[in-house]
């Protein structure tokens, strides 16, 4: 009997393919990704039945954490290299370009005004404690919340205002917050939540 | 497509023939590969696809130079809910001589109230006061059980020393 060749066949595989289809889906996420932005504050917002979604741009939050303090941030480079000449302006503190560089490229913060330029001289990964930070001023006597809002929509007068608060916090903190926003007349503005079921 | 070589075995004599040799030009393409999974593992566990969820509300525009806090709301149509310390719901209808009643943000409290309120009286008006005891959350979910149960009509309003009055001498009971 005469044995049956089995044909070898090589264990070589085209990898063209695959590899073509590893760099489009690497593509797509590229270029979909939108990083999230780092935050120095973890906050668990309440959730509600809201549907509505928060855009991507244009959008200055306040975020308030579980022990009352109170943190800015918006976004966009230029608005903030904007907003940061405008605040040193009219409170006379010169900031130089290093600084105003850092702080373009900070998230959110919660420092007070005076001590904001001690804060952007620090390395980029201590800005970003928030243990550090002692939240933006904001009785009565010194409001300074307010200057961040009124110069953050000079720089950026389609901005929209999201509180971020976390479902702990107590109420006096968030009233003062709107009390804030309203004295400057906004009397619009969107609460971030997580998103629950519609109940039946 | 990846065999981009050229007659391995036969090339090899010819190069050897000819003196110049002919090198393959089939590349292994698997470590490119892992490169591009490597990183498409990363871009899909940093991307965000979803975008938080907001509320939108409206506040009444302040006035400062009148001192009337807008209009007066007619007692028959009003619901006052006032949001406590440890989730206590609080609610009281019409404005004078009210009996002010407590309850909870489950399914049974706040929420059948205000369903059945909402039924019977036309044009319901809810304000909502919270005192300096209630948590951020109380506030959402009370707004939230508004667009729950379709009351149109709403305002978040300071608390005053008469409500507080109100909750105290329940809460003695």
């Amino acid at each position: 009997m005469p044995k049956v060749k089995v044909p070898r066949k090589s264990t070589n595989i085209d990898m063209t393919a695959m590899c073509d289809v590893a760099f489009l889906l690497l593509t797509f996420f590229m270029l979909t990704t939108k990083f999230k932005a780092d935050d120095p504050v973890v906050v668990d917002t309440p959730s509600s039945i809201s549907e509505i979604k928060l855009p991507d741009t244009d959008i200055m939050a306040i975020t308030i954490t579980k022990d009352g303090r109170v943190f800015f941030g918006m976004d966009g480079k230029y608005n903030r290299e904007r907003m940061i000449d405008k605040i040193g302006a009219k409170f006379g503190i010169g900031f130089t370009e290093e600084e105003v560089h850092a702080f373009s490229l900070t998230g959110s913060f919660g420092v007070p005004i005076a001590s904001l330029k001690e804060f952007l001289n620090l390395p980029p990964e201590q800005r970003t404690n928030e243990k550090d930070q002692p939240g933006i001023p904001l009785d009565s006597v010194k409001n300074e919340l307010q200057y961040w809002i009124v110069y953050g929509r000079l720089s950026n007068p389609n901005t929209r205002i999201a509180i971020r608060g976390d479902g702990e916090t107590p109420y006096p903190v968030i009233k003062s917050v709107m009390n804030t926003l309203q004295e400057k007349n906004v009397n619009k503005f969107n609460l971030i939540t997580d998103l629950e079921a519609r109940p039946k | 497509m990846a065999e981009l070589d050229t007659s391995q075995g036969g090339g090899k004599k010819k190069g050897k023939k000819h003196g110049a040799k002919k090198m393959s030009t089939r590349v292994d393409l698997t470590p490119m590969v892992d490169l591009g999974f490597l990183l498409i593992t990363f871009f899909m566990l940093t991307t965000t696809f979803s975008k938080p969820q907001t509320m939108e509300i409206n506040m009444p525009v302040k006035d400062k130079e009148s001192k009337e806090e807008g209009q007066a709301v007619k007692a028959s149509k009003a619901l006052t809910i006032l949001l406590g310390a440890d989730n206590k719901v609080y609610y009281y209808v019409g404005i004078e001589n009210p009996e002010l009643l407590v309850t909870d943000f489950s399914k049974t409290g706040i929420r059948s109230v205000l369903n059945e309120k909402n039924r019977t009286v036309k044009d319901l008006v809810v304000v909502i006061k919270a005192t300096k005891d209630a948590k951020y959350k109380n506030v959402v979910d009370v707004l939230d059980e508004m667009a729950i149960t379709d009351v149109k009509r709403y305002a978040l309003v300071d608390i005053t020393d008469f409500d507080l009055e109100l909750i105290q001498k329940v809460n003695v009971q």
